[in-house]
């Protein structure tokens, strides 16, 4: 909302300047966005009266001006075509610097000494005329500041109301609430009824008396729509923001701001018998006040005639009933429509209107008579014409009243933590125009009819804390009884997981939630994707299944910014909705490219591999002791190379995957290098095991090597998985320290050296027992694997 | 006197120790004069031969030339040794000021760094971490939080939906009402996580972080809400910054406030107020909802943009960037 403070200080008598009362405004809730001059500074620009003009005796095209300023006459020596005796002009007095950066000095034009300069348009800033000086009217004061005599030292307020403060969207209300914080009076100019001079009806039907219990109209005949608005209030509609489009509209633009009265003025010659305030039906038309055709829903409210629809009620009038130039005479509405029946329907054809706007919002239901009234003399006074009766249909039980609240003292003393004491208490509800009676233990409060917002006591606490100043409402430390609360030992916070990652010179990202539906049709990761009913645009027009889309942009962005060596993580939710239900899972998402390390002297690092990625799992896995058998089982995925591609189980549950990016991919991507990508559950990697201690063994531990050939496709994690079982609690640990094939090892087969560390917790073990226990081993891998000793 | 054959031999023997150049050198004269059968030691056999009377003064020689031939050899030993060493740490010498081998270093996202410290100093106060879904109902991300149905207060919130009526919730106060259903009081919680709004332009993005606050308890006054809010403030910014509260409106809380925080100009001096966060009272009606009664307990509640906070503190002066992921910029804040 926007106000001009001159508009402002005329119903509140204040000392305070534009950016004092801001402060106050903002302070009590009502954000104030912007103070701005609503003209340039002229310091300096007075108000110039020209005595006597001479030709100058050098140059056809100059005058020599005797002009009186703000003291003694001077002369000025002026170019512009239209100065004369007697006209009034802007002069800017010695010293002045125009809003052009322009300085003002003594100067010599062809020998004649000038002693200031007079100004047009252009050069104060103030419009766009050139050619020639700024004529004045007759009836300012010579030499006063020239700011003044145009009434221009005002300043223009935007307010950020919130929307409980529908109070607020006027003149009125505004002046109401800086008259309550300032603790005086607000006067507007008086109000009263208008005699009517003729008594010409107009039948009202409210068909729909829920969405609309109150409509005042009123009829005025021979008004002059010719009439020029004065430029009075030309100024104050442009100073809100509202243009000037003739005088009927500019009038109940006015009211709108004055009052808070969204208002509306038809053609009388185009209604047909009267009006009918009732919902559209189904697919009827009609041509907006904007000239698009529209077709109707029965959740909108018309104000129609007894043919056809006249105006969205409450939102805009409509193209076959509006003023025009031809209009003789007119029916001027005001009413009160449900905000419930005016909400979000604006919208729905692109409209924010400033009545839509207000009456969303909730318009004073006891408004409706004096805005007409109000409307009806300003009418008259610039556009003439003759009104006739004040027509009014009321449904009073639809219209909303304010009933009592209790206010309990001791109540917001607890809420607030104050000691106000009820007088205290009392005095801020009175200033602000609210009723009040004492009762036993609560004040019984009814608000002033412009408030929509005072149900509860809760509101009323807030409106006392509001205007008393939450900067005097006590402070107290954080304090209380304190209990703890603190995540399982069992539980990994995400945040130790990123630390971890980090350290292992991960970089975190944050992509969108959002993805394209082609983006995931690529990656044939479309399956479960969840569309967005009013996406922002295609790409981001469906929920992310997978983390890796957001992953493959950044490294590929990353890439194209010429960064080789990265590793990327991201923890984040993504979303499913299959035949079986919708389901939210956090994941993490990870890539490498590039090489193991950085470029160093000492020797070139290698490429990373597969076996970079598997290992970062499994430590992220042992450090997390995340509970249970770890598995990595060869796997299948659209985006992945078909020979590095894993799926990772946890006790058969799977995990997640990770492999290669497919070479395809990464070519149609047009990357200059591979990468390696994973997805893993982060719900699954938060829950670890609390651990036990177990006894310590005192004795030595053995190590022994075996050298194996066995088939190449003999999984090694199976071949492990048989040592453990047959090796039992005595093996410790096993090493697989090499893999060769070639001269030496048969054709499609690999030989591979697997070192045992095997310990006795409680004693040391003789060589006979080890060797039996490897001989055990040993033949249990050739019955299962066909596993053979290498020579 | 004359010198034994011992003495002969013990000083030919140390010459040699003396020339010795390794451990291998020392061996051989070891071997040769001290081994089973080293000139010295045979010089112990010989004694047998003598006469009764000289064995035992002779047997005393050959003993001392021994044990004076093994001293010898332990200290060239050891002289050999700090030599061998001296000249392998010579040779081992680096230049310390070579880089070391490492891969380029990680670190968080900035946003979960400033969420980080965020959640921190509210741990310290006693508030544990709650967490709920990014896809809500309307009960949840409205209603239940006392936004009317109709309300231009909804409208505010440029929601994201899915087809079904469900969204994408707006804001992280959902949590307040899932915790508060399923916890008696007191509660004393903060709940960070990702929320959405259908708005893009350069101050805003469809999707950013928040943190929300809330505490349930006996006797819970808005002077405590104004106590933990600066108290927060000064130590996220590590600043005795002046804060202010402005009422303002949230359907969920009442009395409800904006908080402004004065920022510095480079010089020190008191600068603009920066709004900062949302807070107040929670609404009886929504401790209602969750089946609380507003007269025996009140509570307040707060949130805050993660971003917000993230750009003040590392002084970022673009919003987009957060979700850009240039690692020029990343890599800035690990």
């Amino acid at each position: 909302m926007k106000i001009s403070y001159r508009w402002l200080k005329e119903w509140v008598s204040t000392e305070l300047d534009a950016e004092q009362v801001a402060e106050r405004f903002t302070l009590a809730g009502l954000e104030v966005d912007s103070v701005d001059p609503v003209a340039p500074a002229l310091d300096g620009v007075v108000v110039g009266e020209v005595l006597a003009v001479e030709p100058h005796p050098d140059a056809d095209r100059l005058r020599v001006c005797q002009v009186a300023g703000d003291s003694e006459q001077r002369t000025i020596v002026c170019g512009a075509p239209n100065v004369r005796v007697g006209i009034k002009v802007p002069l800017a007095t010695l010293g002045t610097e125009l809003p052009g950066g322009l300085k003002i000095k003594p100067a010599k034009l062809r020998g004649v000494r000038s002693e200031g300069m007079l100004c047009s348009e252009p050069e104060l800033g103030l419009g766009e005329d050139a050619g020639g000086l700024m004529v004045l009217p007759e009836e300012a004061e010579t030499g006063a500041p020239l700011i003044e005599a145009l009434g221009l030292d005002d300043h223009v307020l935007e307010i950020d109301l919130t929307p409980n403060r529908a109070d607020c969207l006027s003149v009125r209300g505004l002046a109401r609430e800086l008259a309550a914080l300032l603790g005086v009076e607000a006067n507007g100019p008086p109000i009263s009824a208008v005699a009517p001079v003729h008594d010409e009806r107009l039948p009202i039907a409210l068909d729909a008396a829920e969405d609309c219990p109150c409509y005042i109209g009123r009829i005025i005949r021979n008004v002059d729509v010719g009439a020029v608005t004065p430029l009075w209030m030309v100024e104050r509609l442009r100073r809100c923001g509202i243009r000037s489009l003739g005088p009927i509209v500019d009038v109940t633009n006015y009211v709108l701001l004055e009052l808070g009265q969204p208002m509306h003025a038809f053609d009388l010659a185009r209604i047909n018998g009267g009006i009918r305030v009732r919902r559209a039906q189904k697919g009827e038309r009609m041509t907006l006040l904007d000239g698009r055709e529209v077709e109707l829903d029965p959740d909108l409210l018309l104000i129609a005639d007894h043919a056809r629809p006249l105006a969205l009620g409450g939102i805009m009038g409509g193209a076959d009933s509006a003023v025009d130039d031809g209009t003789r005479d007119i029916l001027l509405e005001s009413a009160w429509f449900n905000p419930a029946s005016i909400i979000g329907r604006g919208r729905r054809f692109g409209l924010a209107t400033e009545s839509a706007h207000r009456f969303e919002r909730g318009v004073d239901p006891a408004l409706q008579r004096r805005a007409a009234e109000r409307a009806t003399a300003l009418i008259m006074e610039i556009a003439g014409g003759e009104p006739g009766p004040i027509l009014e249909s009321q449904s009073p039980r639809y219209l909303p009243t304010n009933g009592k609240v209790a206010l309990r003292p001791a109540r917001l003393n607890r809420v607030l933590g104050t000691r106000l004491a009820e007088e205290e208490v009392l005095a801020i509800l009175r200033r602000l125009d609210m009723s009040v009676e004492v009762g036993k233990e609560s004040l019984e409060v009814i608000a002033p009819s412009a408030r929509r917002d005072i149900a509860i006591e809760e509101d009323l606490i807030e409106e006392v804390a509001r205007v008393y100043g939450y900067d005097r409402l006590p402070t107290r430390r954080p304090g209380g009884r304190l209990r703890i609360r603190l995540p399982g030992e069992a539980e990994v916070p995400e945040r130790s997981l990123r630390t971890q990652l980090a350290c292992r010179g991960f970089q975190e990202i944050m992509t969108w939630s959002f993805v394209g539906e082609g983006e995931l049709e690529q990656l044939d990761l479309l399956d479960g994707a969840q569309p967005l009913a009013n996406p922002l645009s295609r790409d981001m027009a469906v929920l992310r299944t997978s983390l890796l889309p957001g992953l493959l942009a950044v490294a590929g962005a990353n890439l194209r910014r010429q960064h080789e060596d990265f590793r990327l993580f991201e923890i984040g939710t993504c979303f499913s909705s299959t035949g079986r239900g919708f389901s939210e899972t956090r994941r993490l998402g990870l890539l490498m490219t590039g090489r193991e390390r950085l470029e160093h002297f000492s020797g070139k690092p290698r490429a990373l591999d597969f076996f970079d990625l598997k290992g970062e799992i499994e430590h992220l896995l042992a450090h997390n002791r995340v509970a249970g058998a770890v598995r990595f089982q060869p796997c299948s995925r659209a985006w992945l190379h078909p020979g590095q591609a894993a799926d990772v189980y946890v006790d058969g549950e799977r995990l997640g995957w990770l492999g290669q990016l497919h070479p395809g991919l990464v070519e149609h991507l047009d990357w200059p290098a591979i990468a390696f990508v994973a997805e893993l559950d982060a719900g699954r990697l938060a829950q670890r095991d609390v651990p036990v201690f177990s006894e310590l063994s005192r004795f030595p531990a053995v190590r022994r090597d075996l050298s194996l050939v066995v088939a190449e496709d003999v999984a090694v994690a199976d071949l492990l998985d048989e040592i453990r079982r047959r090796g039992g609690e005595l093996v410790r640990r096993i090493i697989v320290f090499d893999q060769y094939r070639g001269p030496g090892v048969e054709k499609n087969c690999k030989s591979l050296s697997i070192g045992l560390i095997i310990r006795e917790v409680s004693r040391t073990l003789k060589d006979a027992e080890v060797d039996a226990l490897v001989q055990e081993v040993v033949s249990a891998l050739a019955t299962r694997f066909d596993a053979k000793l290498r020579g | 006197m004359e010198p034994t054959v011992a003495e002969g031999l013990l000083e030919q023997a140390l010459q040699l120790v003396a020339q010795a150049e390794d451990s291998r050198g020392l061996d051989q004269v070891r071997v040769r004069f001290l081994g089973k059968k080293g000139e010295l030691t045979s010089q112990l056999k010989q004694l047998g031969a003598l006469p009764p009377d000289q064995r035992r003064e002779a047997g005393q020689a050959v003993n001392r030339s021994k044990q004076a031939l093994e001293t010898a050899i332990a200290e060239r030993e050891q002289v050999l040794a700090r030599a061998h060493l001296d000249a392998r740490l010579k040779a081992e010498r680096v230049d310390v000021t070579l880089p070391g081998r490492a891969h380029e270093a990680g670190g968080p996202h900035p946003v979960s760094r400033a969420l980080d410290r965020i959640l921190d100093i509210f741990n310290q106060l006693g508030f544990a971490v709650a967490t709920g879904p990014e896809v809500e109902d309307d009960y949840y991300n409205f209603e239940a939080l006392n936004f009317p149905e109709h309300h231009p207060a909804r409208a505010m919130h440029d929601t994201f939906y899915l087809p079904d009526g469900r969204l994408l919730r707006t804001h992280t106060s959902p949590v307040q009402i899932r915790v508060m259903k399923g916890q008696e009081p007191p509660v004393r919680i903060v709940a960070p996580g990702r929320v959405f709004r259908s708005d893009s332009d350069q101050t805003h993005t469809p999707q950013f972080h928040q943190v929300e606050g809330l505490l349930v308890d006996r006797d819970v006054t808005f002077a405590d809400l104004k106590g933990l809010l600066a108290d927060f403030v000064n130590a996220f910014f590590e600043d005795e910054l002046e804060v202010r509260l402005r009422p303002s409106y949230f359907p969920f809380t009442e009395p409800s406030a904006e908080v402004d925080v004065r920022w510095r100009n480079a010089d020190g001096s008191p600068g603009r107020w920066l709004e900062v966060l949302g807070c107040g009272m929670v609404h009886p009606n929504v401790l209602r909802n969750c089946g609380i009664d507003p007269e025996a307990f009140t509570g307040y509640a707060f949130g805050l943009g993660v971003e917000r906070f993230a750009m003040l503190r590392y002084r970022v002066n673009d919003l987009r960037l957060f979700f850009e992921n240039d690692l020029n910029f990343l890599r800035q804040f690990r």
